[in-house]
């Protein structure tokens, strides 16, 4: 099956984020595809690589990294959503990219299904 | 809000439904969802929206928010209709429930029961709850 991955919530203050990368880890070892991953409200502040967690807890950011540097997922950030949270390029943890809502459109379009993770 | 231009995408039509939850103000997913909705329609997908629980705040006429130092976006929701996004319900419970009629909206809407607009999810391809 094709999945489409929403995350509509940062790292950290809410599950959201830790929920669908393990969702799409899973899926992916299923032999499921991930269309992409969309970050969307303060999904955007998944990809900031200036994240630094204590030693001891998980790295949301570096998580997603792994998994796109791993499997080719797909991560894109919402740009209008990052540019009012001040995500840009220079800002962009390895394995995203910016681009615009119509990605997050084209996936739901794409996939059969698109999964929704938020408050 | 931004300006959308029709998409060039040459793909399936699919059923979106938006399902509005939240006031329009104290968070952003109400103004960034609209955002969502109106992108759908610039794909020609066959778009749909839902209003309940807080949602139906977001098409309350005559909103103040000078006071909060936030834009009203209110009258974004009539540019709806130059979108072709013109299937918009309402839940009756939480329309009644907050003391509503059709008449404290600014837009033409369709109010359907709990169970009815449950019926029409289970129609859709894609649903996506702000």
């Amino acid at each position: 099956m094709k999945f489409g991955i929403l995350v509509n919530e940062g790292p950290f203050t809410h599950q959201a984020s830790d929920s669908a990368y393990q969702f799409t880890k899973a899926a992916i070892e299923k032999g499921h595809e991930i269309v992409r991953v969309f970050f969307y409200h303060d999904g955007v502040n998944n990809s900031n690589k200036l994240a630094d967690p204590p030693s001891d807890d998980r790295n949301v950011v570096k998580l997603w990294s792994d998994l796109a540097a791993e499997h080719g997922v797909e991560l894109i950030v919402c740009v209008a959503a990052a540019m009012r949270r001040g995500i840009n390029d220079d800002l962009l943890a390895a394995g995203f990219k910016i681009s615009g809502l119509g990605q997050l459109v084209e996936a739901g379009i794409i996939g059969d299904r698109l999964v929704t993770f938020g408050d | 809000m931004e300006d959308f231009e029709d998409n060039e995408f040459d793909g399936p039509i699919k059923k979106f439904m938006y399902v509005n939850r939240k006031a329009p103000y104290g968070t952003v997913y109400a103004l960034e969802g609209l955002e969502v909705v109106l992108i759908t329609a610039a794909f020609d997908q066959d778009v749909c929206l839902v209003f309940v629980d807080d949602g139906v705040f977001q098409i309350k006429k005559d909103q103040e928010t000078t006071g909060i130092n936030m834009k009203n976006f209110s009258p974004t929701y009539r540019a709806l209709e130059g979108y072709d996004v013109e299937k918009i319900y309402v839940e009756k419970e939480s329309l009644e429930s907050r003391g509503f009629s059709e008449d404290d909206l600014v837009i033409p809407v369709e109010i359907l029961s709990s169970a009815e607009i449950s019926e029409l999810m289970d129609a859709q391809d894609v649903i996506v709850t702000f």
